[in-house]
């Protein structure tokens, strides 16, 4: 089972890690979770990228955040990445499959994937 | 919606936008029946939005003139022969104790039936959004009861935030085991 010591254990080993962790966040990646983000596939979408993000080593980099409705509901699920003196990217039809590649060329190397963008798919 | 736990996920995040400092989500089934039971202690709705909030054309959202969460969840529960019921205190009527009651009763073995699905990752979800916002959780089986409460967590975790990663690995990894122990695979 897993237990509320093993909860102190990871306390412990995030205590630390977390004191380093200056610049947290630099990279904002927002998906939209309102009615119509969930009823068409953002929840793995967004557990997708939550997995990947810390899979990849790159907790210190990006940060995945929820927010309501984006306004353009027929294009969801909807991701947008925010990084500083950058403009933002809309990614646009997404499944976890399309976030995986997101995070690994985007996020990882810098690279926006266009052909998810909604520049892409209008 | 595709799982009933994608509704309990969008129903929560109207109680997250309420203001809430806490939401308690409680399932309860039988042989027959489901109970799906929201509450929270957000800023409440007057007696006319209670009145109105089944209706799509009623909303709070800013982006568009229709809302379809809740009537969403009150087809869902309809169609098995079930019903939606709603009861809400604003905080303008009750400054101390205010808040909205959501709750469906779903019949498991009609043919309209929507699948509960995977509400381990429902609650994930809701708790890595929610920020401050405590999540307290039970499922009451026939076969036993799972739980969660994320003001347990908290306490055991000092100041680490519940987002992380790792964090949300362990609530996944421990609601599965408890589902494991009841026999309910999700």
């Amino acid at each position: 089972m897993k237990s509320l010591e093993e909860l102190a254990a990871i306390r412990e080993k995030m205590a630390s890690r977390l004191a380093l962790r200056e610049n947290a966040g630099e990279i904002r990646i927002v998906v939209g979770m309102a009615t119509c983000g969930i009823s068409a596939g953002a929840r793995p979408v967004l557990n997708t990228f939550v997995e990947e993000v810390a899979n990849q080593g790159l907790t210190g980099k990006a940060v995945v955040t929820q927010t309501g409705c984006i306004g353009i509901c027929q294009f969801e699920p909807v991701v947008e990445v925010f990084e500083p003196g950058k403009e933002k990217v809309t990614y646009v039809k997404m499944n976890p499959e399309k976030a995986r590649k997101v995070v690994e060329q985007h996020i990882k190397n810098g690279n926006p994937v266009a052909e998810y963008t909604i520049g892409s798919n209008q | 919606m595709k799982e009933l736990s994608l509704n309990i996920l969008d129903l929560a995040q109207n109680s997250l936008t309420a203001g809430s400092t806490w939401v308690m989500i409680d399932l309860e089934e039988t042989e027959d029946t489901l109970r799906i039971t929201l509450k929270d202690n957000g800023c409440g709705m007057s007696e006319e939005m209670v009145r109105n909030v089944t209706d799509p054309f009623c909303t709070t959202r800013k982006t568009r003139k229709v809302g379809l969460g809740i009537p969403f969840f009150q087809l869902a529960a309809e169609q098995t022969g079930g019903s939606l019921t709603l009861s809400s205190i604003p905080a303008s009527v009750s400054p101390d104790s205010h808040g909205t009651v959501i709750s469906g009763l779903f019949y498991k073995n009609h043919l309209d039936f929507t699948p509960l699905g995977d509400v381990v990752s429902t609650l994930c979800t809701l708790i890595q959004g929610a920020g401050d916002v405590d999540i307290i959780f039970s499922h009451k089986l026939p076969g036993g009861e799972i739980s969660l409460d994320t003001r347990e967590i908290k306490e055991v975790l000092g100041g680490i935030p519940l987002c992380e990663p790792e964090v949300l690995v362990w609530i996944r990894d421990n609601l599965t085991e408890q589902y494991d122990e009841v026999g309910q695979n999700h």
